[in-house]
């Protein structure tokens, strides 16, 4: 089964990726499942362990059941201040 | 009423100071984070932010409730920049208003804390030798 979802880039991820944001028809059920993929498809140097993930705005588990129109955002580490 | 904000335009200060006026407070304590011209022994020229608004805003919110809960203030108020930064500029405010000054410098070490560990807002350092780098986002050893 796949879905289609958007996920949004920002700071390194969104320089790596070379877009904002994209939508991906996947067969990836979980965020670390669809990191993984697109890990391989950017060629991100984050690994998971270092990151976090926001569904549709809030921050969710790793293996949050991803649905059809998700917004998906993988969140670096955080700077601020 | 507690209040995060991000901003892509300068802050302004006294307008920030003055909308907290309060005659039951005896203590006012603020915080400002600004661009300093060194990181690591390496010299900066200049800093871009960025945020993942939606969720910065509501984890801001998030700990400005957590301050309110946790120590016996009136208010407190964060607001935080995005864009490009030069050196001198004003990066990140919190302003606190308490009965007595000791909550209010407690809460805004919080705060201040807080949201550089958890809100998601990023930091790209550019140097004065031409490069630039995240900060945080180098690869980290297994």
């Amino acid at each position: 089964m796949t879905r289609t979802v958007t996920v949004q880039y920002f700071a390194l991820l969104r320089e790596q990726a070379r877009r904002t944001e994209e939508q991906i028809a996947t067969a990836a059920g979980t965020p670390a499942a669809l990191y993984a993929e697109l890990r391989v498809r950017h060629g991100f140097t984050l690994p998971e362990r270092a990151l976090k993930v926001a569904v549709n705005d809030e921050f969710a588990p790793w293996d949050h059941a991803l649905h059809e129109g998700d917004r998906v955002v993988f969140i670096p580490p955080v700077a601020g201040g | 009423m507690p209040h995060f904000a991000i901003s892509s335009q300068p802050l302004d200060t006294p307008a920030l100071r003055a909308a907290m006026n309060d005659v039951r407070a005896g203590g006012f304590v603020c915080f400002e984070g600004w661009v300093r011209d060194s990181n690591d022994g390496r010299r900066v020229l200049r800093l871009g932010y960025e945020a993942f608004v939606p969720l910065a805003e509501k984890e801001g919110m998030r700990i400005l409730g957590e301050a309110m809960s946790n120590y016996p203030i009136f208010d407190i108020r964060c607001v935080h920049r995005i864009g490009t930064l030069e050196l001198g500029d004003l990066a990140v405010w919190v302003g606190v208003s308490s009965q007595h000054r000791g909550a209010a410098f407690d809460a805004c070490r919080y705060v201040i804390d807080e949201v550089k560990s958890r809100v998601p807002i990023w930091k790209k350092e550019h140097y004065v030798d031409g490069d630039s780098g995240w900060i945080n986002c180098h690869i980290l050893p297994a």
